[in-house]
């Protein structure tokens, strides 16, 4: 696996997302207050890019009548059937264990420590005094 | 195929009133005078979802020289029960009654109709069982009606027309639905309608024809609504039973249900799984009549797709023409499906059967 340096923190703030491809894959990388995700920007039903999807709360209820939001954004909603997924593991409501879209490590990583390498920084520059966003893939 | 072995357990059969005077002696004093008075007694209250005529009513052979199919003890006794070799039969008394418009009649002839078929079939027959009808439209009354005959455990289920003022899983219901479980009730809905709404979806059709063979998808619409409002959850062990509903739109159903629901499930975040196994789990369907295909493969592969053996309840519809002879299971089904089918999962699905 290689890092790739997708970002720069302050570039993607919580609630937000950027859209990037890492070795020829779209990746969306999500803030999710102030902890980074990142998922493969391709919903496993239909191949929809699911990174652009509405990000949302977790509806939920024991019984009829009962509403529940939980998991405030943290949530993603494809933007074609409406599926949603985990954005912290990439799995799907509905089928949790067979229907998940293909999530990556993501770690923040200082540009003094990035500086040692090795790494792979195509679009973002790179300088010490920031830190970074790394995905492994 | 005909039943390949005795001690079945017939889910659907139909005594009817042969008139609406027998039911004279099983009014309370009020109601009774009230109905002579009216002349409501000269009215045969005929469900309009079974005309009169209509060929479905009465198989040729099931047909009693006089009067109403089904409304011959001695022959559904011979035909039904010695016919079959039947353990149990279950009685479902469709009447007009249970759509009266007036609560408090509607209920009156409930319980008149209820009190008749346990003092003049279920005490002449040990193998007779019943179906409590209730006034669907009025929750408290028919919830009151379930509370007085549970009390006689020869009443197994709760008779509901399909197609009712509101879809049945709305909450106004659930009433019902609390009585029935706590009684181990299941609720069973069979075909027709109170005809409060057009039993089409596209508004009031003008031949029987249209009529008839739309209510499959009202059988849908049940669901739709019992799955959806969150029947099931609130009532985890309620058991609903479709009766006269056929079964082969079953899959197509369950495709279209669980497709829908990944998409909106948040909508009803009270389901916690798909409908379809909402269904496996709490709907079961008689199995007269079956629309089976004419290929064994074919039918093979529809009980493959419902994908779960504890669905399908054995019945004849007795006196209702479906079939001949005793050909009352469709021909290719598994041997162990057929046991299941004709003892195991009415057992289950009835906890007073006994």
């Amino acid at each position: 696996m290689a890092r790739h340096v997708v970002a720069t923190v302050g570039e993607i703030t919580p609630g937000r997302s950027k859209i990037v491809t890492v070795a020829g894959r779209e990746i969306g990388v999500f803030n999710v207050a102030d902890a980074f995700y990142a998922l493969v920007n391709r919903c496993p039903h239909e191949g929809a890019a699911l990174c652009l999807g509405a990000v949302v709360g977790r509806f939920e209820s024991d019984r009829p009548g009962d509403y529940r939001l939980t998991r405030h954004g943290e949530m993603l909603r494809c933007p074609w059937h409406g599926w949603e997924f985990d954005i912290k593991t990439g799995e799907s409501w509905c089928h949790p264990d067979s229907v998940k879209a293909r999530s990556y490590p993501v770690t923040v990583v200082p540009g003094k420590a990035l500086a040692k390498g090795p790494f792979v920084a195509e679009t973002v520059q790179v300088t010490i005094e920031q830190d970074y966003v790394v995905v492994e893939l | 195929m005909s039943v390949p072995a005795s001690g079945a357990i017939d889910c659907d059969v139909h005594p009817a009133l042969p008139n609406t005077q027998v039911l004279l002696p099983y009014f309370d004093a009020y109601w009774k005078e009230h109905v002579q008075m009216r002349g409501l007694d000269r009215d045969n209250y005929n469900a309009a979802a079974f005309p009169v005529n209509a060929p479905i009513n009465g198989r040729p052979d099931w047909r009693p020289e006089k009067g109403v199919p089904g409304s011959d003890f001695a022959m559904l006794q011979s035909q039904a029960l010695d016919g079959f070799q039947n353990r149990f039969a279950i009685c479902n008394v469709l009447h007009g009654a249970q759509a009266i418009l007036s609560e408090d009649l509607s209920a009156a002839f409930c319980r008149a109709i209820n009190d008749w078929i346990a003092a003049e079939w279920l005490a002449r027959d040990p193998r007779l069982r019943a179906s409590i009808v209730v006034p669907m439209h009025s929750p408290e009354l028919a919830a009151k009606e379930i509370e007085r005959c549970a009390a006689d455990p020869r009443f197994v289920q709760v008779l509901v027309w399909e197609m009712q003022e509101l879809p049945l899983g709305r909450r106004q219901h659930w009433p019902i639905y609390r009585a029935a479980t706590d009684h181990d009730l299941p609720i069973g809905v069979h075909a027709g309608s109170s005809y409060r709404h057009p039993p089409t979806n596209l508004g009031w059709p003008s031949y029987y024809l249209e009529d008839y063979v739309s209510w499959s998808t009202g059988f849908a619409g049940v669901l739709n609504s019992l799955i959806s409002e969150g029947v099931f959850v609130e009532f985890p062990r309620l058991k609903v039973v479709l009766m006269e509903s056929g079964v082969t739109w079953l899959p197509a159903w369950m495709w279209r249900a669980n497709k829908t629901w990944r998409g909106v499930r948040a909508e009803v975040p009270w389901l916690d799984k798909s409908p379809a196994d909402y269904a496996r789990e709490h709907v079961r369907l008689t199995i007269q009549p079956f629309d089976a295909p004419p290929e064994q493969g074919q039918l093979q592969r529809i009980i493959e797709e419902i994908d779960c053996d504890d669905m399908l309840l054995f019945a004849t519809d007795y006196p209702h023409w479906h079939f001949d002879g005793t050909d009352a299971l469709p021909d290719g089904l598994p041997d162990a499906l057929v046991r299941k089918i004709l003892v195991d999962n009415a057992m289950k699905t009835y906890p007073r059967l006994s």
